[in-house]
């Protein structure tokens, strides 16, 4: 018996605001526990919620780029459930009219394009953090409470691992060049619930659902659903039942763990928010934040390949992050070569922030320096070799080139008229080479251009130095 | 000096002419309390040291005399969170609470002078209709000490009836400002849902709650709710509508008015003498130049069963906060984090409350919110358009604020039903969101005050101001003084 | 009519425990109270919108501006019952599964 897999993914996103979803306490991390906090965030007795403009914004503005409709009349729901990270014990949240519906991403895997389709996106407030002590005891800390969040639900349509991998790649993609969210899922800016079921082939019944919680990369993602999909077939293929059972992915074993058996669904008790007014979501504000949308890397990255001429792997690489791609348009657009920008900011650029463990912003490198410093390489003023050393320099120390190349003497020697005379005087010094050069050795050119070079102190443009001296050669 | 002879108009001129001071007006109100809250209990905490420093201060300063309001004592319900001083909503569960944050309306008068004398007895949560829900014990009516004050605003209502203060806030839910206030023979308000902002306010039912006043005469209220009124950033129900000076509408001219009497208010279950009184009323503001006009409000009797379903759910759930963990009690004896839950919330709050978070909690839950939630705000929109009908060519509607006059301690705290019922003619203008009041209308023949209530059109309380105080001026029934009669003398 | 399990059930949906006696005297006020509230059941509301809210406002939002209260972690923290270093301090949990986002 064959089965064919059904994956689903709820993702919650942090929105990048300055203040929390629904009261005006400030967004921090690493802060000193219950300091980044308020009475709302406390829950106490009188308190109301108030809605964070920027980050319903921002929720649009992903919602749009994810391709969803964006819904136009909406309220803010309650979902009622006791923790101690929860202190109203409701969550305000969206339940009955989401944010938006009906979203979709492209994703490619082993060649093959496939749309996804996204159910719907919402908005509503994180809870706060619980760490279970081993006393006996947990302690609460309501830091996080109320930090802004966009939850985002896939439609039934991923059908494996690897397509799930996909998925996650080309949302955090397309969330992160919105610029609404760090997407990090190692700083939980981004995390990640999964569900999964199989069937035979042919039948149109989904399986019994397993949730996977407790995913900390998408690699975690991946090979759990793939663990699951293997035992889930080993219980069906043994004439078992899957149950609807909450587990937790296991990175050692890379196996997954029973955390719980689902006894029926839970009861959130789901209301409108009586505390907030509705919203009537206005066309010219959904036009606005459209606008404000920069460009997403699918076109960039076709852009790059059609009109500047870059090879398509390396559009690929220079899209990957946003950071990346805005880095590469403003060096082109302070006038440096395309192919040349590109081809720094693959080779020697990547090889320095990997080295170094840094992130590209984190550096003193500026777009206008780099364009400044490929410039130099291509008017002839440096040779590649120094290059090196300029960029050393300012990707370090923010070091503006072309006058550091001044400063530093580092100009390269192009003149004729200073350079033939160097050439003749060690001509006229080597004998013995220029007969062997005539003999045929072209060893002897080699010696030659060294000898200049030295006495240069490398300074000499090699391109000329090249020609001066084959003429000079065939003059002899 | 006795408030209940005062007005806030003469207070201020005397404090402004140096014959009284601020001090003055604090111990006169201590003394009140001292010589009825025993009786009485309207106060849960008197906030007495704390009044009188304010009061020294502010008689150092001197009384600004273009603020009405300055250097006058007022107390508050106990579910208006006061910075500093304990705040426990009538209940186990906020026995030791003390806010850290000013309601908006306590902001509001503190900056306009007036003086926290200390927090009223309310029913558990404001869940109640006689101040007998009350952890702290019942408060009595100064008209008859057997007899509850009505509630849940009971404190207030009675601390105001007996003198202890000129005025009190309260807040209204189903009912709770007016009906006590009609029980207590004085004037109350309940405002136009938005018109006062509710942060600060101990939540009950968010869509219903509104903070309104409660004083012996009009006028002084239309003072103190014009100093409430106006939109509030923090909470985002308040309307961004700018608030009238309401004192401009009174002794205002009511000929002409259009008053719609619904058959349903005087229908089945509305004591004789409460409706004699209130048709004399009636014929009252006929002779004052009122039109009157006979309507009908079919969707009458459904109010109690829709706002029981709502007012409880939104309760359920606002009250879910009450946990042990963060404030409030916690209980003894706790192993785990379900025993802080189960165990603080069942010995925390009394029957009333659990009786209104089950029955909220119910009407929420999974194979039951259509039928009972999403039907009763089905039905909360067909009440809604009865009063759109009528007022939109009716400036006011009026009938009884309650089926009967107060009612003595324990006669009906074991039939919860039939206590819901007694909330029958004023839970619709919390359904529809409209301003309400009750005015005093008289007495029935055991001497107990009868009500009679006023509803105006959203954001239309002058039409109210401008009844009312014609109303107050021809009868002139706030001159009756309380007896004290009754209770364990 | 409804039963005693179902009491007890939405009892602790709502955190709150009864004693034997208390839960018969709740099913039966509570039953009373449902059916009152089965009242609703005649009014005829098809195609009526529901009235979940009463305000006139509409599109409310705040500015995404910090705002400082003024009001100390110590202050947030006075009423706790129990605090350890800043942290709220709670009673083991015991997990039922109602820790989602």
């Amino acid at each position: 018996m064959n089965f064919e897999t059904t994956i689903g993914l709820e993702v919650h996103v942090e929105l990048k605001t300055k203040t929390k979803m629904f009261s005006p306490s400030p967004v921090t991390y690493g802060a000193e526990s219950n300091t980044s906090t308020n009475v709302i965030d406390f829950g106490f007795p009188g308190v109301l919620p108030t809605v964070n403009h920027e980050a319903y914004r921002l929720g649009i503005m992903v919602a749009l780029a994810l391709h969803a409709d964006v819904t136009k009349y909406t309220h803010f729901d309650r979902k009622n459930y006791f923790y101690p990270d929860n202190p109203k014990a409701y969550q305000i949240t969206q339940s009955e009219q989401p944010l938006a519906r009906n979203g979709w991403i492209e994703i490619e895997v082993d060649g093959k394009k496939k749309k996804i389709g996204i159910e719907e996106l919402h908005v509503e407030e994180d809870a706060g953090k619980n760490t279970h002590g081993d006393d006996g005891y947990s302690y609460v800390d309501l830091n996080r409470q109320g930090t802004p969040l966009i939850e985002i639900v896939s439609k039934p349509d991923i059908s494996s691992p690897d397509e799930a991998y996909a998925y996650l790649e080309q949302l955090r993609k397309t969330i992160q060049f919105t610029g609404a969210s760090d997407v990090k899922m190692e700083e939980g800016s981004m995390r990640v619930d999964t569900n999964i079921s199989i069937r035979p082939i042919g039948t149109d019944k989904l399986g019994v659902k397993a949730e996977l919680k407790n995913l900390n990369s998408f690699n975690h993602v991946r090979l759990g659903l793939a663990f699951e999909e293997k035992r889930q077939s080993e219980i069906l293929l043994a004439g078992g039942q899957v149950r609807p059972e909450t587990r937790r992915f296991d990175e050692p074993s890379g196996e997954t763990i029973l955390m719980r058996v689902k006894e029926g669904s839970d009861d959130y008790r789901y209301f409108p928010e009586p505390d907030l007014p509705a919203f009537e979501v206005e066309d010219a504000w959904i036009k606005e934040i459209k606008d404000a949308i920069p460009e997403m890397p699918d076109k960039r990255r076709k852009r790059y390949i059609d009109q500047l001429g870059i090879p398509e792997y390396d559009a690929g690489v220079l899209t990957l992050t946003k950071e990346m791609s805005d880095f590469f348009q403003d060096t082109i657009e302070h006038d440096a070569d395309p192919k040349l920008a590109s081809n720094w900011l693959m080779g020697e650029v990547s090889a320095y922030l990997n080295a170094n463990k840094l992130d590209l912003l984190e550096t003193k490198l500026t777009p206008e320096n780099l364009a400044t410093m490929i410039k130099l390489i291509q008017d002839g003023t440096i040779s590649s070799k120094i290059a090196k050393k300029v960029f050393q320099e300012t990707i370090k120390n923010g070091t503006e080139p072309k006058t550091w190349v001044e400063e530093k003497g580092l100009v390269q020697e192009s003149d004729p008229a200073v350079l033939t005379p160097i050439i003749t005087g060690i001509l006229d010094a080597n004998e013995q080479s220029i007969i062997d050069f005539k003999n045929g050795k072209d060893r002897a050119v080699g010696f030659l251009v060294g000898q200049i070079m030295k006495q240069t102190h490398g300074q000499a443009n090699p391109k000329v130095v090249n020609q001066i001296l084959m003429g000079e050669l065939n003059k002899r | 000096m006795s408030y209940l002879e005062m007005d806030i108009e003469t207070l201020h001129e005397q404090l402004v002419a140096g014959k009284i001071s601020s001090s003055d007006l604090v111990e006169s109100s201590l003394d009140a309390i001292e010589a009825h809250d025993s009786d009485l209990n309207a106060f849960v905490t008197v906030n007495d040291q704390k009044a009188l420093a304010a009061a020294v201060a502010l008689d150092k300063q001197g009384i600004d005399p273009d603020n009405k309001l300055a250097g006058i004592p007022i107390a508050y319900k106990d579910n208006i969170v006061t910075k500093g001083v304990r705040t426990t909503a009538g209940s186990h569960m906020l026995d030791n609470f003390e806010p850290v944050y000013d309601a908006t309306v306590v902001e509001k008068l503190e900056n306009s002078g007036m003086i926290n004398l200390g927090k009223t007895n309310m029913d558990e949560f404001a869940m109640g209709s006689s101040t007998e829900t009350s952890y702290f014990k019942p408060t009595r009516n100064p008209w008859d000490l057997d007899r509850v004050p009505g509630g849940s605003s009971g404190g207030s209502a009675a601390a105001v009836a007996a003198g202890e203060v000129i005025a009190a806030l309260g807040s209204d839910t189903g009912g709770s400002i007016r009906q006590p206030a009609a029980y207590n023979g004085i004037f109350g308000i309940k405002p136009t849902y938005g018109r006062v902002s509710r942060w600060g306010l101990i939540a009950f039912g968010s869509s219903f709650d509104q903070i309104g006043v409660m004083t012996r005469r009009v006028k002084d209220s239309a003072y103190i709710l014009s100093a409430i009124s106006g939109h509030d950033e923090k909470d985002s129900t308040s309307s961004k509508q700018a608030a009238p000076d309401f004192t401009q509408f009174i002794s205002q001219d009511i000929k002409g008015l259009r008053i719609a009497v619904p058959d349903e208010f005087f229908g089945e279950g509305i004591d004789e003498e409460v409706k004699t009184q209130v048709e004399k009323g009636l014929q009252q503001l006929e002779q004052l130049g009122a039109v009157i006009d006979h309507v009908q409000l079919p969707y009458t009797k459904y109010c109690v069963p829709a706002y029981y379903v709502l007012a409880s759910s939104e309760a359920s759930s606002n009250l879910q906060r009450f946990d042990g963990i963060r404030y409030g009690f916690r209980a003894e004896d706790v192993k785990n984090l379900d025993d802080v839950y189960v165990k603080s919330r069942s010995e925390g709050f009394g029957p009333e409350v659990k009786r209104r978070i089950m029955l909220g909690t119910f009407a929420l839950s999974a194979g039951y919110y259509d039928a009972y939630f999403n039907k009763a705000a089905q039905v909360r929109t067909l009440i809604k358009q009865d009063f759109e009908k009528v007022l939109a060519d009716h400036d006011l509607i009026i009938g009884p604020t309650s089926p009967d006059t107060a009612f003595k301690l324990g006669e009906n705290i074991s039939d919860p039903l039939k206590l819901y019922f007694k909330d029958v003619l004023t839970i619709s203008a919390n359904m529809a969101g409209v301003p309400a009041a009750s005015v005093p209308a008289g007495f029935d023949s055991h001497g107990l005050p009868v009500g009679m209530q006023m509803i105006a059109k959203r954001f239309d309380e002058g039409s109210i101001f401008k009844a009312a105080s014609a109303f107050e001026a021809a009868t002139e029934y706030y001159k009756e003084q309380p007896t004290f009669k009754g209770g364990a003398h | 009519m409804i039963s005693k399990d179902q009491v007890a059930h939405v009892a602790s949906l709502a955190r709150l425990s009864f004693n034997d006696a208390e839960l018969n005297q709740f099913t039966d006020q509570l039953d009373q109270i449902i059916e009152m509230e089965d009242e609703l059941s005649q009014v005829d509301t098809t195609g009526v919108k529901p009235t979940t809210q009463i305000t006139d406002e509409i599109n409310v939002f705040r500015e995404d501006v910090p705002v400082d209260d003024g009001i100390s972690r110590d202050d947030l923290l006075k009423n706790v019952p129990e605090t350890k270093d800043g942290l709220i301090k709670v009673p083991s949990i015991i997990d039922k599964g109602e820790a989602d986002a």
